[in-house]
């Protein structure tokens, strides 16, 4: 068949376009060059600093090239798309042929695959056995029912399904397993189709974007690279923004932000996120993924405070207020405010040695009372000890609330599901392709008097070392299971005569 | 700290093993070949100890700051593969552990010589880049068990194509029949490199002081010869290395001899070649490609954004997807698939050390 339409191609002038297209794409040649040049260009994108400014890929073309040449250079990659190849037409055009060449190419071999598991297996005879890749012959002293028990038995153990087909004197014995283990590479193939599927899903109706919200704001859109606006169909609102960190140590343990959902005005939903758990709401993702202090911003300092003695009250108070500790004529004046306070460890000073994030937020107060020595100190959240005050009240610093913001990551991706699944197709794809293998078996058992010859012959398509270890194990149990029947390998009865 | 003597006694164990493979080449002699694979797996034993000491220690320490956490959890935080330093050395610890299994399978020992350096090189390459050996608090993006999973498959894949690396070099050396053949040419450079910034890092090694935590991966890296501050020795460096390249592509072909004299065959070593992708591919792309990606989502709201580190596991993706096509589809047997399993180890490197080394990226490792 395939060699008459071969001669009918070539006789044909002007062989079928069509034919000549799905040729091409069926080409595993084209794969190798794809994936070359793919991979070559890739290259180029990781040492040109993707979606930069200007100057710092000039600088890094001029580390290759020399200052002169460096904006010339900048030009012509710039020209060719390269400073944000990956979102380029002719990158996503290379994606894209990789595909349709995946696609083509699986299912012009799909086919034969599918022939080669659907075909059933048949006996084959003594002669064709014997030139098999795996192959073993012996002879035993045993009846032929008596064998062929034996290795069924075996075979049936090795977890292989058997037929068998009598004719004369002598049993043939064919198996096979794993035979849809050929499937593996095409569920591999698949799946990276359906990765792009889920890529052009996400790309296409989901959306990337940034937010911040102050503690205390509220945002109902998410801002896109270039300040583009997306609705988010649902009002957000950050509750507090807190870094935890490792004991003493500058080192965060943890980013959190406590987000309010809110939608026609009720709150539908509350949630503490922390990087590695965000917040989904309606296809929405809510990502804990930066944070900042706001400047020239006024907090609110809260505040818990216990008089000697007494109970726990919290304070809420601003720099500048004085308030009065509950049940004292003791007056607290917050003057001062610090977002990371630290000592000197040579001069026993404080400064102020971050002032861009409430690495050791601490409050400055001046404390009076009638008749008594004015106090002023500075109280650290990091170090509740220094809200023991001389006059045995105490004072903790909770939170100077409303200065920071969190920054989130807004994403919805339609396709992450596709990807998912993907993810688990080509798992198990890999593990069929790679650890399983179609593996068939051939014994043909032949009565001669008072013993049996076997002959057995097998084939398979991957790891045939081990399959041949498995097939010693079904051969040596078989044999064992033939009582008394001491193993006289064939070879050695025939160079004996 | 025990945990430190442990990993220098391996360390030292995979050194001396190195060179006693080496003469065990050279020497052909069998009792030295079994000193070789004694004083591995007598390596492989004592950093063992050291990681399962290394373990508990990043327990007892995870325990301190989160106390209120579960044991399975706290378990599979304090995993031993936190930061660059602890994943480079359970690196060397697959590469040796999969390499033995190579060795007794199919009792090939003389491959011990080209799988050892690496192990050499990655240890060496600890000492002098700076990475901080000390047991550090995991930042937010990291605590993921996402990323544990990623980690440990990775490395695991990333050890075996170490092993076929190996292989694929010894592969080309039997293959090769004259100077003038590429495939010559291609491996006597990657050995002559090969060993060039072996001996540069251990110079390195012999003349900065032992590093210091939180110094930047570059504060050694080949600053006491190709980089470093007195342009003559620079020179002088570049010079003898090239040289050197040049000899080791003149008399490679006695290194041929040697080769061919031990019980090292081309079916093997191709089978040898074949099978370590054929385990590492797998693993890599599950634990390195998918899982990676998964955290990322897990962690950013994105599972892929181009950033050099998933670019370059995907390029190395590409040539090891490249070797099983053109094997399996091409029929392509010998030289040229045994190059694209060297080139693919080369993009493992890049990706690994590489991308920290020379590019900069959204997860570099540790840093967030
Ligand atoms: C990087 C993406 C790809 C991956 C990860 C991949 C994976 C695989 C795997 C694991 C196998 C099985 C190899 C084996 O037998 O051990 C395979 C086979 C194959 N691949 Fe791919 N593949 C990719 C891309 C492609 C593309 C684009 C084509 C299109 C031409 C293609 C064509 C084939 C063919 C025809 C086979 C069949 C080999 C046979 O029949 O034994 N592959 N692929």
């Amino acid at each position: 068949m395939e060699d008459k339409e071969k001669t009918k191609q070539e006789s044909s002038p002007v062989p079928d376009i069509s034919d000549k297209i799905w040729d091409f794409f069926t080409s595993v040649k084209l794969t190798i060059v794809i994936l070359i040049i793919i991979a070559l260009t890739s290259i180029v994108g990781t040492i040109i600093e993707q979606d930069a400014e200007p100057e710092k890929n000039i600088q890094l073309l001029a580390k290759f090239f020399g200052d002169s040449m460096a904006p010339t250079f900048y030009n012509i990659f710039l020209k060719l798309d390269f400073m944000n190849m990956y979102h380029s037409w002719w990158f996503i055009a290379l994606l894209l042929l990789f595909c349709v060449n995946l696609i083509v190419c699986t299912l012009d071999r799909l086919p034969k695959t599918l022939k080669i598991i659907n075909t059933p297996m048949k006996p084959m005879g003594e002669t064709v056995i014997k030139t098999l890749p795996v192959k073993k012959e012996l002879r035993v002293k045993a009846g032929l029912a008596g064998a062929k028990d034996a290795f069924l038995n075996s075979l049936s153990a090795a977890g292989f399904r058997v037929f068998e087909a009598a004719e004369g004197d002598s049993v043939e014995l064919y198996t096979q397993k794993g035979r849809y283990s050929r499937l593996g590479l095409y569920i591999v193939h698949l799946s990276i189709f359906l990765i792009f599927i889920g890529a052009i899903i996400g790309a296409r109706f989901g959306f990337n974007a940034m937010l911040n919200i102050p503690e205390g704001g509220t945002s109902d859109v998410a801002y896109q690279r270039g300040g583009k606006q997306i609705p988010l169909g649902f009002t957000v609102k950050c509750n507090w923004y807190r870094t935890d960190y490792y004991g003493d140590t500058d080192m965060p343990q943890e980013f959190q932000s406590e987000l309010v959902i809110i939608e026609n005005g009720r709150e539908i939903l509350t949630k503490v996120i922390e990087v590695n758990s965000p917040l989904t709401y309606k296809g929405i993702k809510l990502y804990q993924s930066s944070y900042g202090l706001m400047s020239d911003v006024e907090g609110v300092f809260d505040l818990r405070v216990t008089p000697r003695g007494g109970q726990e009250t919290a304070v809420y108070a601003k720099l500048g207020d004085t308030f009065v500790i509950p049940g004292t004529n003791v007056k607290v004046e917050i003057i001062n405010f610090s977002p990371a306070l630290a000592k000197d460890p040579m001069t026993g000073k404080l400064f102020t040695y971050n002032e861009k994030m409430m690495v050791n937020p601490a409050v400055g107060v001046r404390i009076t009372e009638p008749g008594k020595p004015e106090y002023t100190g500075w109280i650290m959240r990091r170090y509740p000890e220094t809200g023991l005050l001389p006059d045995g009240n105490k004072i903790k610093l909770d939170d100077y609330w409303g200065v920071e913001y969190t920054g989130l990551q807004v994403s919805k991706d339609p396709g992450i599901g596709i990807i998912y699944f993907a993810a688990i197709l080509m798992s198990l794809g890999l593990y069929m392709a790679f650890f399983m293998s179609n593996r068939k078996l051939w014994i043909r058992l032949t009565g001669e008097k008072g013993a049996v010859r076997i002959a057995l012959g097998g084939t398979a398509n991957k790891n045939r070392l081990s399959f041949e270890k498995d097939v010693e194990k079904i051969l040596s149990k078989a044999t064992h299971l033939i009582e008394g029947s001491p193993q006289i390998p064939a070879h050695r009865e025939r160079s004996k005569k | 700290m025990t945990s430190a003597v442990f990993f220098d006694i391996s360390g030292l164990s995979y050194l001396l093993a190195m060179f006693v493979y080496i003469v065990f080449l050279a020497s052909r002699k069998h009792a030295v070949g079994a000193a070789a694979t004694t004083i591995t797996i007598f390596g492989l034993a004592f950093q063992s100890i050291a990681l399962i000491l290394r373990w508990i220690d990043s327990y007892a320490y995870w325990m301190t700051n989160s106390p209120s956490s579960g044991m399975i959890l706290a378990l599979l935080r304090s995993a031993p593969l936190r930061n660059l330093y602890e994943s480079l050395v359970f690196f060397v610890w697959c590469l040796i552990f999969i390499h033995l299994i190579v060795e007794f399978k199919y009792k090939v020992r003389s491959l011990g010589a080209f799988v050892t350096p690496l192990a050499a090189l990655t240890l060496v390459f600890i000492d002098i880049s700076g990475t901080s050996k000390d047991i550090q608090p995991l930042v937010p993006a990291l605590q993921s068990n996402w990323l544990l999973f990623h980690v440990l498959l990775s490395f695991l894949g990333y050890a075996a194509f170490g092993v076929s690396f190996g292989a694929g070099l010894a592969h080309l050396t039997l293959l090769t029949e004259s100077r003038k053949e590429a495939a010559y040419i291609f491996w006597s450079i990657i050995v002559g490199v090969f060993i060039t910034v072996l001996v540069a890092m251990g110079l390195d090694f012999l003349n900065a002081p032992p590093a210091k935590p939180d110094e930047v991966i570059q504060s050694y890296f080949l600053k006491s010869t190709f980089k470093s501050a007195s342009g003559g020795v620079a020179v002088i460096s570049w010079i003898v290395s090239i040289a050197f390249i040049f000899v080791v592509w003149r008399f490679g072909l006695g290194f041929k001899k040697i080769l061919s004299g031990l019980s090292l065959t081309t079916d093997m070593l191709e089978e040898i070649t074949y099978k370590s992708i054929a385990v590492g591919f797998p693993l890599f792309t599950v634990g390195g490609l998918l899982m990676g990606a998964i955290w990322a989502n897990s962690a950013w709201g994105k599972y892929w954004s181009w950033d050099p580190k998933e670019t370059w596991s995907l390029i190395t993706w590409f040539v090891y997807a490249l070797y099983l096509h053109a094997r399996f589809v091409k029929g392509w047997r010998g030289k040229k698939v045994a190059v694209l399993a060297v080139v693919g180890f080369i993009a493992v490197f890049f990706t690994y050390i590489g991308v920290n080394l020379w590019l900069s990226g959204l997860h570099a490792y540790g840093s967030e």
